[in-house]
């Protein structure tokens, strides 16, 4: 089926198959492997995109269900060489170690973020409980996302 | 809003919060991953699994896979040319099943095809014709005389590898306690689950030659066990290790490498792509070994350790790995950091059906720690002591000889962790947060000593080679040999060279890991990689530097070397404020002099404290230790046995510490994987099949389940390290899980003798400790 869709702020056609799972569309027609699968099953969050803002897992996602959506991957979160400050908050606070997490981690924190501007500490934890990391233990995570929060209420720079 | 290339203009100055040198192309999702090459006209290739333990192998039919639609080659044994046998100790290992299966994760064809759907029919459509055979499930099971045979050559029965070690009077001298106190203790299978599953691709290219790109922590090792398992000339095949998105341990060795490999010499010069899936990773991939302990412990009654006695049983599956070698390390960890003047202890690492054994951070230190560490509480409420005061009490110091008779020359840290986790406030307070328990909850506090050996022992030599070069653009490039795969050497080794050649970030390169670009490092493994690789760049950094210096100077015919100091970019002479920019410098230099290398190889224990080869040259024993305290608090729910850590602290002695973010990182990770094994993980297993083959099933710590975790460095120089350092990417790891056990068992009186403390286990133990009321 023709499916059509805005994809990091681009008009996009895409002939597909409807039963295509979103993920394998993005890694692997339109090499977009930033997006990283872990799981399969939606037990990760590795494979977190935002759809009109709000974080789904794009392997438990149809093609057809992108029809007339918009999508966010990290690919398109910066704004050129100028970083969303959510990623620049994980950065800056180390909330990065092997990376594979990361993508689906920052997308999961600025859906997060958009919801609730001012979280807890447990409120960040509860927020990105669907998102799993292996490295850094979260506590780094948390930090970054509580930063960026403050950076967005400009408090501080994050 | 911070723009990219800030990040990238900052200073790398040792032992500063460097932001790490990989996160941006992480965050944007810029980076590269061995699972992310799509490239071309590649094939899916993926291996046919065995699915049961242990069975002789009649025939594998492939004739319908051929014929299938999209497939372009269906191989079994017959297709390798070289040994089919892969291994770092002993090469137990097939490629691809001959004889027997082993475990259910041995693949015994391999299938190259135009896509995924058509790898899946073409692995279904092969038929396997087995003999089965009584599988060895049990550890123990596997010791008793007539059991089944794993391999039926080796001399040792179903046994690998045996070590013991008599120091003193040994058992004699259990008579000369005053009080002794024995016990059994299990932990179970832990698996990695790095969020990369194992991952690359391959491709014979128009020379001739085998590439493997793919995610693991040994590239040089992985050449030489590729080559001569397919029959290849070492020259003729290149390892490119990218980043691995995590590994702790289980992309030590061979995981795709040699499948890849063979499935690209049939593929006609295509690229080949081999990706596990979850299930896969779980079923084929190595875990942390599954062991068995026995523990007495004695003490005179002033609480002077006086006599251990310890066995101890790995169920290694069906392949060395690294079990050998694990076993001798936990063997020189039984005892803890802690004077014991007569000890027998003895271990076995036990071939078995079930899943491979394997490095898992810890490597064998983790499971022991855990017994040693609950031993050592035990031990304190009998003799109505302090658990600090009896471990201050038998705690080494530098220049005393540890459990197993090591001289301890290097750095020892063990008192200062202890001292400072006694004055903490979490641990001062403790007292109140048990007191304040709410309704049906129990509050308790515990703590736990930790060590960890650092390199690979007495006989394997442990060397890194570094080399940087000044680019013809005049930026300083870094050949990592080592694989960053999260624990940020790359980063580190960005910040050495960065800080000696006075560059800023803007001005370091990275090239990682590739045989035929970087300089043999040894393994990303055993706490090792930026002591010895960072010993190592720091001899190529100052001659490079100094040769810098001295062509600049010549150069603008200005004074010695000492007036003369590189900037970013460039090179001034001081009294003058003359410069030549790097770029330039870099034209006038000759090819050879533009870049250095230096190698490092590791000091070694001179004390020989076994006279054991075998055990010597599987590592008995180190000299370099680092050390930690760890302290929990938790609460458990009466009415569900849920436990709940409210609070953590970590105490280490990994030596001056380069970059405290990273350090933290290592820590507070290490604690998580710790409280992993200590609360949920498990795998297990029926009849050697993997029960928990999910992350739905398999439960590893999410963000809500780990607690704060608060880390305290103990920067004691140690002369050996780069800039006073020493490993900190595994003894964090051991600490949690007796720690959590003290803590539990203060809490409510139950103590667990079989790992993870699930609130179903929990529950249990707290019902019969009600029963036996």
């Amino acid at each position: 089926m023709k499916v059509l869709f805005r994809l990091n702020g681009e008009e996009t056609a895409m002939d597909t198959a409807p039963d295509r799972r979103v993920v394998n569309l993005l890694r692997e027609d339109l090499h977009l492997t930033g997006t990283k699968e872990s799981c399969g099953a939606g037990d990760c969050g590795a494979c977190t995109i935002l759809v009109d803002g709000e974080s789904r897992l794009s392997c438990l996602m149809l093609a057809a269900q992108l029809q007339g959506r918009s999508i966010t991957t990290i690919e398109g979160l910066a704004n050129g060489e100028t970083l969303h400050p959510v990623q620049a908050a994980f950065v800056e606070h180390g909330a990065v170690q092997c990376g594979f997490c990361s993508p689906g981690m920052v997308l999961a924190s600025v859906d997060l973020l958009k919801r609730n501007p001012s979280p807890s500490r447990t409120e960040i934890r509860t927020g990105l409980a669907g998102n799993l990391c292996r490295c850094t233990g979260y506590q780094k995570i948390v930090d970054a996302v509580e930063a960026a929060a403050r950076g967005g209420r400009g408090e501080e720079r994050p | 809003m911070i723009g990219a290339m800030n990040l990238r203009d900052r200073a790398l100055s040792v032992g500063t919060s460097v932001p790490r040198f990989d996160a941006l192309d992480k965050v944007t999702g810029r980076e590269k991953f061995a699972a992310d090459y799509y490239d071309g006209d590649f094939l899916w290739a993926g291996a046919k699994r065995a699915g049961v333990p242990h069975a002789r192998l009649r025939k594998v039919d492939v004739d319908r896979a051929r014929q299938a639609p999209g497939v372009v080659a269906v191989l079994t044994r017959d297709a390798v040319q070289g040994t089919n046998r892969q291994g770092v100790v002993r090469k137990d290992q097939p490629v691809l099943a001959d004889d027997k299966v082993r475990h259910c994760g041995d693949p015994v064809a391999l299938v190259l095809a135009e896509n995924k759907q058509a790898l899946r029919e073409a692995l279904d459509a092969i038929a396997v014709d087995l003999e089965i055979l009584p599988a060895v499930l049990d550890m123990d099971d596997a010791l008793v005389e007539g059991s089944p045979l794993v391999h039926e050559g080796n001399p040792g029965g179903n046994t690998l590898l045996r070590g013991e070690l008599l120091t003193g009077s040994g058992l004699a001298a259990a008579s000369e306690c005053d009080v002794l106190i024995e016990a059994r203790f299990e932990t179970p299978r832990q698996e990695h689950a790095y969020l990369e599953t194992e991952a690359g691709w391959a491709q014979v290219g128009t020379d001739g030659r085998l590439t493997i790109v793919c995610s693991t922590q040994t590239p040089f090792r992985d050449r030489a066990e590729a080559a001569e398992a397919l029959g290849l000339d070492p020259g003729n095949v290149r390892i490119v290790a990218p980043y691995p998105g995590g590994a702790f341990g289980g992309k030590d060795g061979i995981t795709v490498q040699t499948l890849l490999g063979l499935a690209a010499l049939h593929s006609a010069g295509r690229p080949v792509k081999m990706w596990w899936g979850r299930e896969e990773s779980f079923v084929a991939g190595t875990k942390r070994h599954a062991a068995r302990m026995y523990y007495r412990l004695g003490a005179k009654s002033d609480g002077r350790l006086h006599f251990l006695e310890a066995r101890l049983t790995l169920d290694t599956g069906p392949y060395d790995h690294l079990g050998g070698v694990v076993l001798t390390l936990a063997l020189e960890h039984m005892g803890g950091p802690y004077r014991i003047p007569n000890v027998a202890i003895e271990g076995r690492a036990v071939y078995t059906n079930n899943p491979i054994g394997g490095a898992f951070r810890g490597f064998g230190v983790t499971q022991v720690t855990s017994a040693m560490e609950q031993m050592t509480d035990m031990l304190a409420r009998r003799l109505r002591m302090d658990p600090i005061e009896l471990r201050l009490k038998n705690a080494v110091q530098r220049g005393d000889r540890n459990f197993v008779g090591t001289t301890l020359v290097r750095s020892t840290g063990i008192v200062e962790c202890l001292e400072v986790l006694s004055r903490h406030p979490l641990w001062k307070t403790r007292r109140e947060f048990v007191e304040s328990a709410p309704p049906f909850k129990h509050r308790g506090a515990g703590m736990a000593a930790v060590m960890q050996a650092s390199s690979y022992g007495p006989v394997v030599p442990d060397v890194a080679n570094a080399k940087v070069e000044l680019t013809l653009d005049g930026k300083i490039r870094v050949y990592c040999g080592v694989v960053d795969m999260g624990q940020g050497t790359a980063s580190t080794s960005a910040q050495i060279a960065g800080s000696i050649l006075g560059q800023d970030a803007a001005h370091v390169e990275l090239v990682l890991p590739d045989t035929d670009r970087t300089l043999p490092c040894g393994s990303a493994s055993a706490s090792r990689c930026t002591y010895a690789f960072g010993n190592a760049l720091i001899g190529a950094a100052e001659t490079l530097r100094d040769r810098i210096l001295l062509r600049a100077a010549d150069f603008l015919m200005a004074g010695p070397k000492e007036e003369m100091a590189v900037t970013p970019g460039a090179v001034r002479h001081l009294p003058t404020g003359r410069e030549i920019n790097l770029a330039r410098l870099a034209q006038l230099l000759g090819e050879s002099e533009r870049t250095a290398t230096h190698r490092f190889r590791t000091p070694v224990a001179t004390d020989r404290i076994t006279s054991d080869e075998t055990l010597r040259l599987h590592g008995f024993g180190h000299n370099l230790f680092s050390y930690g305290a760890h302290a929990a608090l938790v609460e458990v729910d009466e009415l569900t046995g849920a436990v709940d850590v409210k609070g953590y602290l970590a105490v280490s002695d990994c030596g001056r510490v380069m970059n405290p973010q990273i350090y933290e990182q290592q820590i507070q990770g290490a604690v998580a994987q710790g409280l992993g094994l200590a609360l949920s993980e498990e795998l297990l297993l029926d009849g050697g099949r993997v029960l928990t083959p999910d992350l739905t099933t398999y439960i590893i710590p999410t963000a809500p389940d780990v607690p704060e975790i608060e880390s305290v460095a103990v920067e004691i120089y140690e002369h050996t390290g780069p800039y006073g350092l020493k490993g900190v990417g595994e003894v964090a790891t051991s600490g949690a899980l007796p720690a959590v056990a003290n803590a539990v068992a203060g809490a409510c009186g139950v103590r667990l003798w079989s790992a993870p403390w699930t609130a179903e286990r929990v529950f249990e133990a707290l019902r019969n400790r009600e029963a036996l009321r």
